[in-house]
């Protein structure tokens, strides 16, 4: 008898200060290596960009992110952007925003079920996807909550994609927690060098110089027409603390030595 | 004293193009944000010129599909266009003949200014006598430079032997000059020291440093392809749907040309055989 796959459905959170093709490949990369496996069916994809409270440098308002990742979205048929995150009070850990995003999967599920009674087509996964850098942003102190990096890795699971010289491989290895987990962590090699980032967007739009190419021709227009990125905002919570980092300053860090 | 107004240029880029990526397009970005940034020139147009069928390279397809995918492409560019004369001849060319094409097509578009008949066969004289002094194409400021953009790659590859003949080299540099993007890791400066025709119109060089490193080569795309993998986002929407709509770029279509050597490589064989 034939396996059913996994409905799976990857779910991005980062600034998207703007979003940029790269963060788009990201996308078509996990879905082609997941496919690939033969186990799950990519049925959908979040981008999911982070709050304002982020507090990260050189961070634009949410609206603006969010909207600029809708018209960079605008013709794919399988990524929508979730204003979710951004709309919450405070910066949301990742994890909660997981767990949202999974109950609003299961809850469809769980309807659609109902409907055809088809209770044999496997459960639906939510997993995080990333670049290599993300998975070593795991061993900053204070910036993930050990039990948080737990839920992540054994209860949803990571597809990583690698980046020019990062590899996730040895971020993996070096913490146990991963280690433990690897089943559950899928490593997407990206074998052309992409080093698009939108650090270096940014930098080339305060300079006046192109970045066509580099980001969808919409969101170009849009961040003309609002005038974003300039030396002035690139400026905007410089010398402010990460939100996590004091946010879960008085909780159980992620020790050094794992 | 005032400054002289900036030199009107003109970018022109040859290669394969198969396919056009995002990769390629950036190019021409770069060159003109370097160029403008420097005060002195002022880019006016940016030509794609992809080869003709009879260079013979493994998994070239036909030129019409390729230059039909470089119009898509730069449909939403306000100064890239693509040129089909070069793939439209009936032998391979010569690098240095298409620029010197493209160079009298911008000439001829001058004159077609001017109103002055007399002055049209001077200016003609003025330039020919003028051949290979450095930055000295014409003398009427207003007549733009035609620069050839390329990769670190192509830059290199002057060095294979049998693919460039030196005196092209030289003309191409001296007469009318190279802009090329190169990336980290690569050294042009180096290469340029080690080469005489390029040391000697070394003025005439252009170096853009490209910081982010962008490697999207078309041969990777047509891998992903054969694959059946994804290439959004690697190049535009419009040249993906080309694609697919008419089935290029295959396994056999990949191994088009497997056994025939690179046109190149046959003419100056044969010459030097001769």
């Amino acid at each position: 008898m034939a396996s059913r796959r996994v409905p799976l459905v990857l779910l991005a959170c980062g600034s998207f200060n703007p979003i940029t093709n790269q963060h788009m490949r990201l996308f078509e990369l996990a879905r082609d290596h997941m496919q690939s496996t033969g186990q799950y069916k990519v049925v959908g994809g979040i981008v999911s960009p982070v709050s304002d409270g982020y507090g990260k440098q050189g961070l634009v308002s949410a609206k603006h992110r969010i909207s600029m990742a809708k018209l960079a979205l605008q013709s794919s048929n399988w990524v929508t952007v979730d204003e979710w995150e951004s709309q919450q009070p405070d910066w949301m850990e990742t994890v909660v925003t997981m767990r949202y995003h999974y109950g609003q999967i299961l809850e469809e599920y769980k309807q659609s079920t109902g409907k055809h009674n088809d209770s044999s087509s496997p459960a639906p996964q939510l997993k995080l996807l990333c670049g290599a850098d993300f998975l070593h942003t795991f061993k900053i102190p204070g910036l993930w909550l050990e039990d948080h990096l737990e839920e992540l890795v054994k209860h949803f699971g990571l597809v990583c994609v690698s980046r020019g010289s990062l590899q996730p491989e040895r971020a993996v290895h070096e913490s146990d927690t991963l280690f433990r987990h690897r089943q559950n962590i899928f490593l997407v090699r990206e074998w052309v060098r992409n080093e698009t980032s939108a650090t270096e967007v940014r930098r080339a739009l305060r300079r006046g110089l192109s970045v066509k190419y580099l980001i969808p021709d919409p969101v170009i227009e849009y961040i003309h027409q609002n005038n974003l990125y300039t030396e002035d905002s690139e400026k905007r919570n410089e010398g402010t603390a990460l939100r996590p980092l004091i946010k879960q300053a008085h909780r159980p860090i992620k020790s050094l030595d794992d | 004293m005032e400054d002289p107004s900036p030199s009107k240029v003109v970018l022109l880029a040859c290669g394969s193009f198969n396919p056009i990526t995002n990769m390629h397009l950036r190019m021409f970005e770069l060159a003109r944000d370097h160029l403008e940034d420097t005060g002195q020139y002022r880019v006016i147009k940016g030509i794609i010129s992809p080869v003709g069928d009879a260079y013979k390279k493994k998994g070239l397809i036909e030129s019409c599909h390729r230059v039909e995918m470089v119009r898509l492409a730069t449909e939403s560019s306000g100064w890239i266009t693509v040129d089909s004369w070069e793939s439209q001849q009936s032998e391979w060319l010569e690098t240095v003949k298409v620029v010197r094409h493209h160079y009298e097509e911008i000439i001829a578009a001058e004159h077609n200014k001017d109103d002055v008949d007399t002055v049209k066969h001077a200016k003609k004289r003025r330039i020919e006598e003028k051949r290979f002094e450095s930055s000295d194409q014409n003398k009427k400021r207003d007549v733009p430079h035609l620069m050839l953009l390329c990769g670190a790659d192509v830059l290199e590859s002057f060095e294979t032997p049998n693919l460039w003949k030196k005196e092209d080299i030289a003309e191409i540099v001296g007469r009318y000059g190279l802009v090329c993007i190169t990336r980290s890791g690569g050294d042009p400066h180096k290469f340029i020291n080690q080469l005489d025709e390029l040391w000697k119109y070394r003025t005439n060089i252009h170096v853009v440093h490209e910081w982010v490193t962008n490697d999207i080569s078309a041969t990777h795309v047509r891998r992903a392809l054969r694959r059946g993998r994804s290439v959004r986002y690697l190049l535009p929407d419009s040249v993906i749907s080309y694609i697919q709509e008419h089935g290029l770029y295959s396994a056999e279509s990949e191994q088009k040309n497997a056994d025939v050597i690179l046109a190149p490589f046959q003419r100056y064989s044969e010459a030097s055989t001769s």
